[in-house]
């Protein structure tokens, strides 16, 4: 009955970037999935983006985040974000997803 | 009739525009029965607005965040999809 589509099995132990609907962009690793998309983060920090300062981190630890909420799931690649200098990015804060 | 339609694309280099004014390119790697996408190689169209995915080459999207997918030009047979719509609103 398993769709055997894109699965997102390759991520499991990988980190991974998720953007949720209301425009959050968690970073963590991913530990579970189900077919509804739920998935199980470890060591997450939410990425707080904005115009004035610098990136801010906040740290979450073991999250649940349910399928319905989240929009994209992307996998991280650790070199470039290493290269990444988070306190000088400014960027506007994603939109939320409005259907 | 679309999930075997994304499937004849996949290999192909595509742009998903989401609900939350994002764009993301990439080649089409994998499609279900969702409709959720995963694309590889991936980069954000307006990187300078949208640098939360610098970090990010591949990834996975819901099938329900999907606005539009603007296909290649040349990917698609108007014909072939012509008639599978219309045999699909014979049967559906």
């Amino acid at each position: 009955m398993a769709s055997g589509g894109p699965a997102l099995e390759s991520l499991v132990d990988q980190i991974i970037s998720v953007i949720t609907n209301d425009g959050r962009n968690i970073v963590g690793t991913l530990r579970g999935f189900d077919q509804a998309t739920n998935i199980i983060l470890d060591e997450s920090h939410e990425r707080v983006y904005s115009t004035k300062e610098g990136v801010q981190q906040l740290v979450l630890g073991l999250y649940i985040i349910r399928g319905d909420n989240i929009s994209v799931v992307g996998e991280v690649d650790e070199d470039l974000d290493a290269r990444l200098d988070l306190s000088l990015l400014r960027a506007h804060p994603l939109k939320p997803v409005i259907h | 009739l679309f999930f075997s339609y994304f499937k004849e694309l996949v290999g192909k280099e595509v742009t998903v525009e989401l609900k939350n004014d994002l764009a993301i390119r990439g080649t089409l790697h994998s499609v279900d029965q969702y409709l959720n996408i995963k694309l590889e190689n991936t980069r954000v169209v307006d990187q300078d607005k949208y640098p939360h995915m610098l970090s990010v080459r591949n990834c996975f999207i819901r099938g329900s965040v999907v606005r539009y997918v603007l296909l290649p030009q040349d990917g698609v047979d108007i014909d072939i999809l012509h008639d599978a719509t219309r045999r699909e609103a014979r049967g559906g």
